[in-house]
Order: structure tokens, then sequence, then C-alpha cells
């Protein structure tokens, strides 16, 4: 045996710690981002999910102003807490449209009436089908979408109030 | 003031442990050697104080002890007794006391039965097993105590994940753990020889059935996580290329690696560096495989105890052992004598062939396991799955039948082709038949699974042949291990191509009363009602299954099952096996329409994998059974002799293959 090869596994197991000691100290990050950014919307037509407000199609997202799609549902506990941070986005004039996953009328509508609301139009997707398309993976979400239709921006988990110039900033370049 | 008992029998036993590695490596220096007696018997007590407090362990979750933290975390009363025990090393501390719980029976064991090993490398690995142990045992006592009160005392438990209450999953963890930590004796015994520069046949012959042992219990323990895999979480799939599935097998294909050129060290005192090499290799993918599940590094369906300060731990556990094992290997493996010279074209070549081509296969599904992790840290996320490992691994594979095929008919030291191909054209012949009837009858069915096919049945017919000519009854048992494993290989290997070529699957939305037809089966939905078990409630589908044209119908009953405790859903597959395949059938959640999902798959063949599995395990148990009592019966006589057919008396010219 070559004498330098007798190194060779110590040199290799060297690597594999090293591989293992970067995975440790920087653990990766677990969220899922939605493969749809940069690109149109998905076709969609969804049906009205409370009387109150109209109904959500692709349709309504060319109309040349930037909006934000928030993906939501009444059993979804930062859901809540995300209630008021969205209201305050919709004083600053921005306009919300919301997909309500997996949920019934009666309770989307209790959960308004308790947490505030603050959609202009809310479709209802009962079997995560625009929320698969949209790359989303969990609720609550938030798509910034710009007036032609095309997806620019994905924040994964609730807006927090922190982060609201943040979601100002991207509506503004969607422009 | 039983798991206070326990704990001091622990403390006493990581106590012995010190006294095991200190008294034996001063028993190793020139003044010491008066003490080269006294290792054995501590290794024996420190074997027996821990397995005592396992069994303590193991009480305490029989008598459901809720003022023990452990217990009431992961147990509760009202949970069947065989779960109450499998309860004691489904979780984290647990399964770390089973691990220095085997590591100290193995030591023990190896202890009071090794007699042919020279006393000062016995001494050596003794120590090195005390070394590796002691991590654990620090592991254990200074950070995750299984014996740890909870002061209030909870009213009831939290129960026991209820996907592993199932009878396969009770006994698949210790059964792989047993083999995982096994290899930690292979391991002891390689830094042992090393130390003492006693690497020859004698430790080859003293290593051998440590390293079979540990394999069977690894080969058992992955065939029925894969049966468990298969029925319990209603994939209809049997193997998925999950890192953690890969840190199961990637030990797997290390240990067969050595189990193949201990043989040749034994027989042929050759391959020397490369055993010990092997060795260490074995038990650092054990240690990998742990750190893998337990670091959550990877993304993994398994992901449990999932804990990065427990990862810091066992990364640090093997950058001491692995590392300081393969440094010490870079010290002494010059000194380790070059081995007896060999043809390549012979038994040892052959297994030397096999040997590469399965360090091969490890590199491949290292790679492929890491891969996610090296390309994160660029900032990019992959995932790998079946489209690289299947076609990659296959590069590897396919060689490696075919040596399997020719290798045992091969003789020692050298030998010569045309005796070989002779043998060999049955096996071609029958594999040439396979591809000629798949092409005209089988369809289209990918090349993979085609050449799956045709290699197990040229396999098949090869692994038998070991046997041609020889008198059965005086076939030592060795023998039949080895034709009954290789046979396993390929009966496993059908059972794979199979499922992948002719797998049929139907995803329905179905009402009441409804049928439907997968592969040749017709199956009619005629209800769904709740049922009561032990600590579930389920709701139960009632199918009835017709095969072809026959009249005879035959009920499966696939439940969705909810338990109280933790509050989680499972679903139990319904199967239904026939000579030629087996009938899987979920049952899904109800639509809002009143309609059933139901998942119905048809797959011909698919026992096969298990029962080839079983096979390779039963092999294993002949070989070592067969061994040990030859073994036993000459006692001290060298080995040096082929094992089966008398080898060309001359010895192989210019032979310049042998590997050190």
């Amino acid at each position: 045996m070559k004498h330098w090869a007798i190194w060779l596994p110590l040199a290799l197991f060297g690597l594999l710690f090293a591989v293992f000691a970067s995975g440790l100290i920087a653990p990766g990050d677990r969220t899922i981002a939605s493969q749809m950014i940069g690109k149109p919307l998905p076709d969609f037509d969804l049906p009205q999910a409370v009387p109150d407000r109209p109904a959500l199609a692709k349709a309504d997202f060319t109309g040349g102003k930037p909006k934000l799609l928030n993906v939501f549902a009444s059993w979804c506990v930062p859901c809540i807490a995300e209630a008021p941070v969205l209201a305050e986005l919709a004083k600053a004039g921005v306009e919300i449209d919301g997909v309500a996953i997996r949920d019934r009328t009666a309770d989307v509508q209790q959960f308004l009436a308790r947490n505030g609301n603050p959609y202009t139009r809310i479709g209802r997707d009962d079997v995560s089908k625009i929320q698969f398309d949209l790359g989303s993976s969990g609720v609550p979400e938030t798509f910034v979408i710009n007036g032609k239709g095309i997806i620019t921006y994905q924040h994964i988990g609730e807006i927090r109030a922190d982060q609201v110039p943040m979601i100002l900033q991207k509506l503004k370049e969607a422009q | 003031m039983i798991a206070e008992i326990a704990l001091a029998i622990l403390w006493l036993a990581a106590a012995l442990a010190v006294l095991q590695l200190g008294l034996g490596s001063y028993a190793l220096t020139a003044r010491g050697a008066e003490f080269l007696r006294a290792v054995r018997p501590i290794a024996v007590v420190q074997g027996l104080l821990v397995a005592v407090a396992f069994a303590l362990l193991i009480v305490l979750f029989l008598r459901t002890d809720l003022s023990v933290k452990l217990v009431a975390a992961n147990s509760h009363s009202l949970k069947p007794l065989i779960y109450k025990i499998a309860g004691a090393w489904g979780n984290h501390e647990g399964s770390m006391l089973l691990w220095v719980t085997v590591m100290g029976l193995a030591g023990g064991f190896v202890a009071l039965l090794e007699r042919r090993l020279n006393e000062r490398t016995m001494v050596a690995t003794l120590a090195g097993q005390a070394f590796v142990s002691l991590g654990f045992y620090a592991f254990m006592l200074f950070s995750s105590n299984p014996f740890e009160r909870l002061n209030p005392a909870p009213v009831e438990g939290n129960g026991l994940n209820p996907l592993l209450q199932d009878p396969g999953l009770a006994f698949h963890p210790p059964t792989l753990y047993i083999g995982y930590v096994g290899l930690s004796i292979a391991f002891s015994f390689a830094v042992g020889a090393l130390i003492t520069r006693d690497v020859g046949p004698a430790f080859a012959r003293a290593m051998r059935p440590w390293v079979m042992g540990a394999w069977i219990f690894l080969t058992l323990g992955i065939t029925a996580g894969s049966w468990w895999a298969y029925y319990e979480l209603g994939w209809g799939g049997w193997w998925f290329w999950d890192p953690v599935e890969n840190a199961s097998l990637m030990p797997w294909l290390a240990a067969t690696a050595l189990l193949h050129s201990v043989s040749v060290l034994a027989t042929r005192n050759a391959l020397k560096a490369w055993t010990v090499m092997l060795a260490v290799v074995a038990f650092s993918m054990s240690m990998v495989g742990t750190f893998l599940v337990r670091s959550g590094i990877l993304t993994s369906v398994h992901a449990f105890a999932v804990d990065p300060e427990r990862g810091s731990f066992i990364l640090t556990l093997l950058a001491i052992y692995i590392g300081g094992a393969l440094a010490l290997f870079g010290l002494r493996a010059s000194t380790v004598t070059e081995g007896a010279k060999f043809h390549l074209f012979s038994r040892e070549g052959s297994l030397v062939m096999n040997n590469v081509l399965l360090v091969g296969i490890l590199g491949i599904v290292l790679m492929g396991t890491l891969y996610p992790l090296v390309t994160e840290a660029f900032g990019t996320k992959v995932s790998v799955g079946p489209p690289y490992f299947n076609p990659v691994s296959a590069i590897f594979v396919f060689p490696m039948l075919v040596i399997m095929a020719a290798g045992p008919l091969m003789r020692w030291r050298q030998d010569n082709g045309r005796k070989l191909a002779n043998l060999l054209a049955v096996p071609a012949l029958v594999a040439a038949g396979t591809l000629a009837l798949v092409v005209v009858f089988g369809g289209d069915i990918g090349v993979l699974p085609l050449l799956g096919l045709v290699f197990a049945a040229g396999l098949a017919v090869a692994s038998v042949l070991p046997l041609w000519k020889r008198n059965l009854r005086r076939t030592p048992a060795h023998i039949w291990g080895m034709v009954i494993a290789h046979l396993g290989i390929a009966v496993a290997l059908a059972g794979m191509a199979s499922e992948s070529a002719f797998n049929t699957e139907k995803l329905v939305a179905s009402e009441i009363g409804q049928s439907h037809t997968v592969g040749p089966w017709t199956i009619e939905l005629q209800g769904v009602r709740p049922i009561a078990g032990a600590n579930w409630t389920a709701l139960e589908a009632r199918l009835v299954a017709r095969y072809g044209d026959s009249n005879v119908q035959t009920v499966l009953n696939p439940q969705a099952r909810m338990f109280a405790s933790p509050p989680t859903a499972t679903s139990e597959a319904a199967l239904l096996t026939r000579w030629n395949g087996q009938l899987y059938a979920v049952l899904g959640e109800e639509g809002d329409d009143g309609r059933w999902q139901l998942r119905l798959w048809w797959k011909p063949f698919v026992p096969l994998i298990w029962y080839g599995g079983l096979l390779v395990g039963l092999g294993g148990v002949l070989s070592l059974v067969g061994r040990t009592a030859r073994d036993l019966r000459r006692k001290g006589e060298p080995e040096l002799e082929p094992a089966s057919e008398p080898a060309a008396p001359k010895p192989a010219a210019g032979g310049q293959e042998a590997l050190a």
C-alpha cells in the first residue's frame, strides 16, 4: 500500500466531520420557498367564502395595482395573531385578498367577526388546490402580486408588526 | 427506590469501565503484565451491571412508575404490555442505555467466551470497548439520565407514539441496535490488534463470529423495518432512500464487506490492513447513522429525538473514536505485514472485487445522503431520491451480482477460466431465458426492473451451484449458510424488480357498494363501520375482493385508527397475500359527498423482498452456528486450508494483486 494512501481514510473522515459540523453550526433553513416566485399566478376561480365579500379569481389580480394575497384559515392560531397587522396594512391603503383554506363559511364569518376583516375579496379553497399551486406549504402565508398578476414575493408565517414597513417596501418594488 | 438503585448501578458500571480502560492500558505496558488477567472479569461484571440497570428500566416501564420522567413522557398505564416494554427503548435516553447495554454485554461475552486470541490483544480489545462505552456512559449520566425523577408525579403518562405501537416496530429498533452496536466489538478488535500489532488469521477467526452475529441482527432489523414501513405507513412502498433508512443500510454494506474480507484473512492470511480498515468503517457508519438520526441536520420522515445539543455530543464522540482509530490506523498500517499473495482470478480475487463494489455502493449511498447537506452550505436546497440512488447504485450492484454468482465457484489462490465458464453456463442460460420471457410477455417495464429480474434468475441458479456434486449431508453448515444467503439476495432482488415492474395502483373516491378493478382483482366497498381496540378507535372498511373470474370472495379490513394518547391517527393497511403477489388496501378520508378515499395496489411477488431478507439472515445463522461448532471441535488448529474444494497445490505465480 502506498504510504500516503494510509492517511486517506482519516482525510475523508475529516471531510465528513467538516460537513457534519457545518450542518450543526448553521442548521439549514427548513422553510419551503415557493417555486412560483417571478411567475404568473396559477389559474384559479374560487367560490365566495362569506356573503359580504366577493369571490376571488386570477383575473382580480391584473388590475395594474400590486396587492397582497393572504392564505389563511379560521382554524389557524397564528392567523389570529396576524389579524391586527393585516388590519394596519389595510388601513395604509393596501388591498388584501384572502384565500380561506379548508374552511366553512360559518367558521370564517365568526373568525372575521372576532378578529376584524381586512380583506377585499375572499375565496374558499376546500382541498388546498390553490394553496399547492401557489407553492405555499402552510398557513398563514402572504404573497405580493404585482399589477400584472405575477408573484413577486412570498412571506412564510404570520406578518409581524415590525415587518409592516418591509411588506410596504415589497409592494412598492412590485409597482 | 428502583430508579435510584438503577442509577447507582449505572454509575458503578461506568466506574468499572474506567477501571477496564485504565487497568487494560497499564497491563499492556512492560511493567503491568501481571494485571492482564484482571481485565476479563472486570469486563464481564461491567456487562452484567449495565444489563441489570437496563432490566430495571424495563421494570419501571412495566409498573408505569410515573414519578420517573422518562416513563411519564413515554408510557401510559393503559398501554398493552408489549408496548410498555418497548417504551423503555422507544426514546432517546432509553435507547442510549440500550446502547451501553449492548456494548457492555458484547464486551462481557467476548471476555467470557473468546479463548483463541493472544491475551494482550484481548486486553487491548476490551480496553478499546471500555473506551468507546465511556463516551456513551458520560453522555447518559451527565446529560440524558434515564432514571431522572419527576416531582410531583403526573396522574397519567403521555403514551408512546402510536406509529411505534406495532409488533414489528417494538422489535425492529432493538434488533437493528444490537447489530449497530454489536459492530463496536469489531471496531475494538481492530483497534486492539493495531495496538498490539497482531493482525493475522487468529485475530480474524476471533472477530468473525462477532461480526457475523452483528450482521445477522442488522439484516433482520433492516428487513423488519422495511416491512413495517410498507404496511404501517400505508404508502405502499418498501424503501424510500430516506436518510434514516440509508443510515441503517450503510453499516450493513460495510459489515457485509467486512464479513467477506475477514474470511479471506482467516483462511488465507491476506487483506490484513483492508480488514482492519473495514472494521473501523463499519462501526463509524453506525455512529454516523446515530448522529444523522439524532442531530436533525437532515430532513427525514423518521426524524425523532432530534436535538442539536445531542448532535454535537455524538459528533464529538465520533471525532474522538473514529478520528482516533483512523489516526492509529495511519500510524500502524505500515507495520502490518503484507499478507499472502494471490492471483486476481481466484476466490480471494472475487472477494476483493466484491469488497470494492460494496464499498462503492456505500460511497454512493453516503454521498447521496449527505449531498443535500453540502449544497445547503452553499445556499442551494436539493433533495436526493430514487432517480439518483437507483441507477447510480445499479452501476455497482449488477457487476457485484455477477461476482456473487462466480466467486463461490472459484478456487482459492488461482483458478482457470474454462472450468468456471462451464459451471456458469447454466445460470447464464437461465438468465437469457428469463430475458426472453420478460421481453416477450412482460411488456415495457424499464431497464432496471428488467435487469433485476434477469440477474435474479441467474444468481438464484448460480448460488446453489456450490452444492453441485457435493454430498449434501456432509456439506459443512457454513457452505449451506453462504448458499442460502446468496439465494436470499436473488429472491429479494426478484421481489424488488417485480414490484417496480408490475405494480398497479388505483386511487378512487368510492361510494358504498361500488366496485373497482386493480390488476387482476375486483374489489367492492361494502361498508365502513367504527370499531374499538385496546387503546384506539378506528373506522374499518369492509372490502370484498375477487381474483379474476373466480367466485371466491375474500374480505379485507383496512383501518384508519385514532389513538387517544397522544392523539394521533395511523393507517392500518389491509394485505391479502397470494402466492403470486399481494393486494394492498388503505382507507383514506371521507369526502363531503359521502364517498371514501381508497388506495388499492396489486403488487406481484412483493413478499419475496422480505422472504429474501429472512433467507439472508438464516444463511448468516447457519454459517455462524456451523463455524462456531467447527471452531470448538478443532480448538487451536490452524485453519489455513480452503473451506471448500482442494486448492491447486502450486502457489500462484506472479500474484502481485495481493493487498497488504
